[in-house]
Parts: structure tokens; sequence; C-alpha cells
């Protein structure tokens, strides 16, 4: 078992992605998470999966992915050199005795504070999953919220590129 | 280029439109209140024909066998709602099996969708999973093009059924009618050619192979590449074993044919595939009732070609050394070219182990019994016929006996539900056969249990003056149902006997057929004989046959292709 991240160009047509989220459900495959959005060609969406699989399973993702209709270009990033970014919203508690720490902590991420209350702050992060999940972990559990995050988008390095 | 006519038509008269530029003869279905407007314009011509069936299933079933024995599209209509969702097992044996048919269901007002109005049901969401491609169609502009577009995704790559769901405004919406003369999708592009590489180490296996083996699946026989792969076979000298699937594509009567592999298939077929040490498989796909448990399989090493239009099937059950995705005449015909001059290697030693396991006899069976025997049943049909009808089946042992007793030496005479293996799917089917090939011989092999899944279709049979045989291979039992319980739930006949049995000569008579019960073996030759002589008629030959009969050779589920249970005859 070994985690992928799957690129998808898919034309943007209604129902084309209950099509992918049904193909993964009907054969019992993993989403880790699923991104979506119209590209710079309103034709199109991008979309980023992240499963685990073994390399047979994970072959077989690529393969039936393919086979829908709708799917223009399927590749697996991991294969190759690639990035992959996340977004997290978190709000935490922000009192006047924790505030100070608080913007501490997320200058040391590299978060942005983009929205402040008497007694909270919510802070914007991005980076991969693992810088994320490091963020949560060095606040007090306590003073956590609410968390969002968008799942991973994913890009090839250099001159790797998926288009049509 | 010359400039195409157009004309302001009603969403109703562009789909009859579509399908008369599509050529379309048949249109199986059933109206409703969502797609009355199509009825209406469907009454207006007569260039496409409707046939009326009983029950949605019946339609789609029927399309699904016209298709089958035709080459052509198979075409269904039904209404919204119920209608669809009785189609749906119609459409899901299509999708199993691989059959080019487009399903056009209405659908309730574009307005009132979404809002749990009469007869609606989510019928992209519903058919999702079971379909090539699904569209819904809001705009009638798109209605044309999309039309086009499920013939077009029907027909090409590896073809499967499309449905085509249209809302009652939309068919009396109107707008200029043109039919495209042709798809371009830049998201679908299914290859033909085979990949030159891989082809060339394909040829070089075979050509080194000391024990070979054929086996093809029902690719070869939607590809229509029959041909090629008989080629194939004699230029080689190679033994072939042919799936569920696949029957006809090879002469069953020709000696290198080593009959059908798989959970009943020859001893020969399945040993072959075993200790074989190159196999190329055309367009079939290494299913589970077909080489069992695949750790088995992998047990013995030899060299796989795979030869398919579906890169997914490839690789998916078995891993394979040479794959080569492609429509399978092309292939073949690249293969034939580079073999013609080539020598194979000399595999007289490895005809004698086949003939070895040939001579185990084992579709043997009791030719005393004072019982009627299934397997006599069968025999003597194929006799009768020639071996030249079309034969459709339902589910379970008969089908079965079917596959192991009727030699299909052309292709698209053995109709059947490989795949989803649904009962009700022989009598319906069979109308659609009869459709296709009119004047034709048609048969249809069933039991009493699946007979009555789709029974009302006596009644269509009857208004289309359809004269279809039904073999009714009667044990009283769900047969394949009881075998299992018989070998694995220790004798334990748990709801697999029907205790009210109709009468099925009164009823076939009730539809207004002949119906004949035939209780002794002396009577079967003289009951077919005289069936088959009556070339208008229906007739419903109810055998009574042995309840205690089992099918052999048997892989139990999840064992090994040679772990097989044979027959206490042996």
């Amino acid at each position: 078992m070994s985690r992928h991240i799957i690129s998808v160009l898919v034309e943007n047509e209604a129902g084309a992605l209950s099509r992918i989220a049904g193909l993964f459900s009907a054969r019992g495959y993993n989403i880790e998470s699923l991104t979506v959005a119209p590209t710079e060609d309103a034709s199109m969406s991008r979309m980023t999966i992240v499963t685990s699989g073994s390399e047979d399973v994970v072959e077989q993702i690529t393969k039936q992915l393919n086979k829908l209709i709708e799917i223009v270009k399927v590749i697996d990033l991991s294969e190759a050199e690639h990035i992959e970014r996340e977004l997290m919203l978190i709000k935490v508690r922000a009192g006047q005795k924790e505030r100070e720490d608080m913007k501490r902590m997320a200058d040391i991420f590299r978060g942005r504070i983009i929205d402040v209350s008497d007694n909270t702050y919510t802070i914007e992060l991005t980076g991969n999953g693992a810088k994320l999940d490091a963020f949560i972990k060095s606040l007090d559990q306590g003073s956590i919220i609410e968390t969002v995050r968008t799942g991973a988008s994913g890009i090839g390095r250099g001159n790797r590129v998926l288009r049509v | 280029m010359d400039r195409i006519k157009t004309s302001t038509l009603s969403g109703a008269e562009i789909v009859i439109r579509c399908l008369q530029e599509e050529g379309v003869e048949y249109v199986f279905g059933y109206p409703g209140g969502a797609v009355l407007f199509i009825y209406d314009e469907l009454f207006k011509q007569d260039k496409v024909k409707h046939v009326l069936v009983r029950h949605e299933q019946g339609a789609v079933h029927a399309a699904d066998g016209y298709s089958r024995s035709s080459q052509k599209v198979g075409v269904a209509l039904v209404t919204s709602g119920p209608g669809v969702t009785n189609a749906v097992t119609g459409i899901a044996t299509a999708y199993m099996d691989s059959i080019p048919m487009v399903v056009i269901t209405g659908q309730v007002p574009t307005h009132a969708i979404g809002l749990d109005a009469f007869q609606e049901c989510d019928t992209v969401g519903i058919t999702r999973p079971i379909v090539k491609h699904n569209m819904l169609v809001k705009d009638v502009k798109d209605l044309a093009s999309t039309m086009k577009k499920a013939f077009h995704i029907a027909t090409t790559g590896r073809p499967g059924p499309v449905v085509v769901d249209i809302p009652k405004d939309v068919t009396t919406h109107t707008c200029e009618f043109e039919y495209p003369a042709e798809v371009s999708m830049r998201s679908y592009n299914p290859v033909r050619k085979g990949h030159a590489g891989q082809i060339r180490k394909a040829v070089q296996l075979l050509l080194e192979a000391k024990r070979p083996m054929v086996y093809t699946g029902g690719g070869v026989i939607l590809s229509n590449a029959s041909q090629y792969l008989r080629d194939l076979v004699k230029l080689t000298g190679f033994p072939v074993t042919n799936t569920l699937m696949g029957l006809g594509a090879y002469p069953a009567t020709d000696r290198q044919f080593l009959g059908m592999l798989g959970m009943h298939g020859t001893y020969e077929a399945n040993m072959a595939m075993q200790h074989c040490d190159v196999l190329i498989a055309i367009g079939a796909r290494f299913d589970d009732r077909v080489i069992g448990d695949p750790a088995h399989f992998a047990q013995n090493p030899r060299k796989i070609i795979h030869i398919d239009i579906d890169p997914s099937s490839i690789s998916k059950r078995v891993k394979v050394d040479v794959p080569i995705v492609g429509n399978i005449p092309d292939v073949l015909d690249e293969v034939l070219k580079l073999l013609k001059d080539a020598k194979t290697q000399d595999i007289k030693d490895w005809w004698k182990q086949i003939e070895e396991w040939r001579g185990k006899d084992c579709l043997k069976y009791d030719r005393n019994s004072k019982i009627i025997k299934p397997q006599f049943v069968l025999e003597k049909l194929y006799e009768i016929t020639k071996g030249e009808a079309f034969v459709t089946s339902d589910v379970g042992q008969h089908q079965m006996w079917a596959a192991q007793f009727y030699k299909f030496d052309q292709p698209r005479r053995w109709i059947n539900s490989g795949g989803l293996g649904t009962m009700g799917f022989g009598l319906p089917a069979a109308m659609g056969v009869q459709m296709a090939n009119p004047g034709a011989t048609v048969a249809c092999v069933t039991g009493e249990s699946s007979i009555q899944m789709c029974l009302q279709e006596l009644s269509t049979c009857k208004q289309y003056r359809l004269p279809i045989k039904i073999i009714n291979l009667n044990n009283r039992y769900m047969g394949m149902v009881r075998q299992w319980q018989q070998f694995f739930h220790g004798n334990r006949y748990s709801e697999s006997y029907m205790d009210a049995l109709p009468d099925f000569v009164k009823v076939t008579e009730g539809y207004g057929h002949r119906g004949v019960l035939i209780e002794k073996p002396a009577d079967v030759e003289p009951a077919l004989r005289d069936a088959f002589s009556r070339k208008s008629e229906l007739v419903f030959l109810d055998f009574l046959t042995d309840q205690a009969e089992n099918v052999y050779p048997m892989i139990p589920g999840g064992k090994g292709i040679t772990e097989m249970i044979l027959s206490e005859e042996l």
C-alpha cells in the first residue's frame, strides 16, 4: 500500500464528479481527498485525487478513470517529481493570554491571520499535508475550535505538464 | 461541402429522425407519460418499427438479443420512473457482456426534476454504474448531437449500453434539426491498431511455444474477428478454447477445439490452460468463472499474451507478459502477417497430452436412463436443428448444458447472459434474435424457474408471430442452486424447490401458443422434430427431466482451474 496522487482533466459537465466518486466506491478504491475546480479553460475541470493502494490497484484506478467517457487525461503525479499543496483554515481560541503565542505560532508556520474577534483568530495555512498536520499538533488541542482543509492539489515539477 | 438542409422539428420528431438516420429498424419499448410525444411521432412514420413488450426488462433484453445476433445496435425506449427501474436489469445485463445498445428513457419535465414528481427517478444516477455512458438532455438543441454521441459511444471501443434521458418538455420544444455526420470528442478516442513492438514480441513467443494455448472470449464475437481467429488457429495448429461468451468464434466441431473452459468447462480445456507454456488470450478477461483462483492459476509458469480493446481488462486478475491494446481484427491481422512465413515448434507431444485428457470424456452421462436426461435433450436439439439454430438461454444448469452440448460453429448463434447471469433473459432475447433474423430457427433453452421470470413475453411473441421454440428443461428445482446446496450445503435444499409450478402447457395455450409435455426419453426426439417442423408457430416443449442431474465437470467457487469435480459416471 502506498499513497498516490492522481491528477485528472475532465470535461466540465454535470454529473462528471459523481461518475468519478461513484467509480471509487463501486470498485472499493480508497479516496483520502478529492479536490476539483475549473481550469483556465472553463470547459475543463482539474481534479486531484489522493488515494492509496498496491501498485496493481493504482494501475486499475488510472485505467478505470481513463475509461470514463468524460475524462480527458489522467496522470499519476506521484510517479515522478511533483509539488502538492493543501490549504487549511483553522479557527483557534485567542483570548488575552493566548493571543501573543498564537500569533507567533502562526508566523513560525508562515500562516496568516485572516480574521480576528475578541477571543478567536482564524489562520490560513498552506503547505503539504504533513505541514498542516504538524501545525495542528503543535497547538494546544483545547485551543482548536474548528478546522477546514481543502485536500491536496498537485502539479508536476519542471517541464512535466498535464494539458490537452 | 454541400449545404445540409435543415428544418425545425420538435424534440420528439428529432428522436425519431435520429433513429432513422442511424438506420434503426426496430425499437423495443413500452409507452408511458414521459414518452407520449415520442410515441406520437413513432405512430406517424413507418421506417422505425416498434415492438411492444409486456415489461420493460423484456424490451431491453430483446434489444440486447437483437444486437448480439446481428452486429447492429439494439434500441429500447421506456418511460420515466418505473419504466427505467424495470429496464435496469436489462441494461446491467448488456453492460456486463459489452453489448452495444442505446436506451432512450423518458424523464419528467426539466422544471419538475428534483421535486419528487410523479414517475420521477434519477435515471442518470441509477444507471451510472451499469452503462458505458449516460446523458441527460436538458436542451432540445443538444438532442441530435447527444443521440449521435450515444450511437458512437455504444458501438466503438469496448461496446456497451448508453442511456439517453430525455425530459418530456424537451420532446415538445423545437429547434433546427441537423444530424451531425460525425462525432469528435477530445475525451474519447478508442484505439484500433495494436503496438507494433508488442505484436512482434507476441509472435516471437508464439513461435517459441512448445505447449501453446489459445483462449478467446466474447471480444472475438463482438469485434467480428472470428475469421481471423480461425486463420490463426489453422495456421499454427494450436489448440483453442472459448469462454461461455466466446462460443461459436471457433467451430466447436473442429478437432483443434477443446470445448469451453472454466467452472463448467471441459477437463481438457482447463488442464491445457494450466499446463501450457504460452497462452494467448484474445478478447477475454480471466474472470472468476473462467480461471477460478488466480493464485492457483499462477502456480504454473507460463508466458501470457493478452489482446483486448479495453486496457482495464488487462492485468486485472492475472498479470500478463505481453499486453496488446487494440481492436482484435486489426491486431490479429498483423499477427497473421508476421506468422505467415515463420515456423512454429513441433507440438506433437503437447497434442498427445491433450488427447489423453480428452480421452476422459468428461461430459459423459447415463444414456440408458429411464428419466429424461437434460444433456440428451440438448444433443437431440443439436441434431435436429443441424447445429444451425440461434440458441438463447436463461441462467443455470440448462445454460451450462446448452453451452457444453450444442456445438456452435458460427459466431452470434449462442445468446446468453454470461456476466450478470440474468434469469429471465432467454425468452425476450429470443424475440430480438427472431426479429433480427426472420425465418431463422430460434430456440430458447430454459428451465422452469428462469422462464417464469419473463413469461409474460409469450404475449409479445403472439402479437408479432414469433415462432420461437422454447426448450424447457423442467427438473422442478432451481437446478444450479440445488447443485450447490448438494455439494456445499449438506443437501439442505433451502428454497430451491417450487411447490406450485404452473401447467406450462395450459399457460402456453392461454397465451395462444402450442404447448407439449414430454415425460419419456423416447418422446424427446419426436417432440422436437414436430416442434421444429412448425415454422410459423411458437412451441413450448416442457421436458420433465432428471431432478438429481448435476453439471460436470465443476470447479467449486474459489478453487483452482484443475481442481475439478468430475461426474460419478467417470
